[in-house]
């Protein structure tokens, strides 16, 4: 019940929260919530939209297990009803892209952001900060630097890192330097890099020195 | 051409193409499903854990002139259909969809749809109609 704590927490922040399950006994416990509008029936079907007047809303957000309905919920509230913002939801971590391409404004991967959430937890000592942008297609690193990393020490047009990541920014002393082909890394640095995730564990092998 | 959900339409339209001399390749997402495919069809078939874009790519649509979306889910019909005319451009996409309430979203794509509701109301009507001798 993704929806009962989404709607609690807008409802919470002052919004209008109208719910559509097609599980009668889903709908009846979603109608517990206080000020929430809840109705009950198939929100893929144009009658079931109406009914729960989605031409008035503002944002629709699509979140059934099912990809396929999420998909038409999100289309049908766009293309009938007019709603300007619409998000959902996809199991299959592919129809991120295929969704944004059919029109969907906003798609979020489970998959994907607790993948990410995973990877920032994981090897934390290493990693800083990561950072997707654009669905993970891009990430923002930020790195520490210590006496021991292979690239303290080295001037950056003399070290070697995969081509599809560079370093974007230093941070010293609290102050950002945009570094250059003649910049020196030092202990005690923060790198701000940007890769493709391809090369994110080569990249970060290459700087930092192996942890066993 | 490919072939989306091997139920009973999917199957007889696979077996009707198959025996025309067509390349066809069916896709479900059951094993089981594919037994109901009669002994003219000659083509092949893919089973996938999930009817999606992969499910596509690995059944060739770069290469499809004519894909059907024929599984017993509406909106999976339609998820399909969009993929195969918006991403690949498959030039003939023929989605079927049981609820006609849907078809108004996607008439102003350029996808046939095609609702076994509307079908035998209209046979059914025109077998009534026809017949000249309705009274009140």
């Amino acid at each position: 019940m993704k929806a009962y704590f989404l709607a609690k927490n807008l409802i919470s922040m002052g919004y209008s929260v109208t719910m559509i399950n097609k599980n009668k006994e889903d709908a009846l416990q979603l109608a517990k919530i206080d000020r929430a509008t809840v109705v009950h029936g198939d929100a893929t079907l144009p009658e079931i939209l109406e009914d729960a007047g989605t031409h008035t809303a503002d944002v629709v957000v699509a979140l059934t297990s099912s990809d396929p309905d999420n998909l038409v919920i999100c289309q049908t509230a766009a293309r009938l009803f007019g709603v300007r913002k619409t998000v959902a939801i996809v199991n299959d971590p592919g129809n991120v892209e295929v969704f944004k391409t059919l029109g969907i404004d906003y798609v979020v991967s489970t998959v994907r952001t607790i993948s990410s959430l995973i990877q920032q937890s994981v090897g934390n000592e290493t990693i800083m900060n990561l950072t997707p942008v654009e669905e993970g297609k891009v990430m923002i690193l930020e790195v520490d630097v210590n006496t021991e990393d292979p690239i303290s020490g080295k001037q950056l047009n003399l070290f070697e890192m995969p081509h599809e990541a560079i370093i974007g920014c230093i941070i010293r002393e609290g102050k950002p330097i945009i570094p250059r082909g003649d910049t020196t890394v030092s202990p005690g640095d923060r790198l701000i890099i940007l890769s493709l995730p391809q090369v994110q564990s080569a990249t970060l092998s290459a700087i930092k020195r192996k942890v066993d | 051409m490919i072939i989306i959900g091997c139920g009973g339409l999917g199957s007889s339209i696979a077996g009707q193409l198959s025996a025309a001399g067509n390349n066809v390749v069916v896709v479900d997402r059951d094993r089981e499903a594919f037994k109901k495919l009669p002994p003219e069809f000659s083509g092949f078939t893919i089973m996938t854990e999930v009817i999606g874009k992969s499910a596509l790519v690995d059944s060739k649509i770069e290469q499809a002139h004519i894909l059907i979306a024929s599984t017993d889910d509406d909106n999976t019909n339609i998820m399909i259909a969009q993929i195969a005319k918006m991403i690949y451009h498959v030039p003939k996409v023929i989605a079927r969809v049981f609820e006609p309430s849907r078809m108004r979203v996607y008439k102003d794509l350029d996808i046939e749809t095609i609702s076994p509701t509307i079908l035998a109301a209209s046979v059914v009507s025109d077998s009534i109609l026809n017949e000249g001798d309705v009274e009140s």
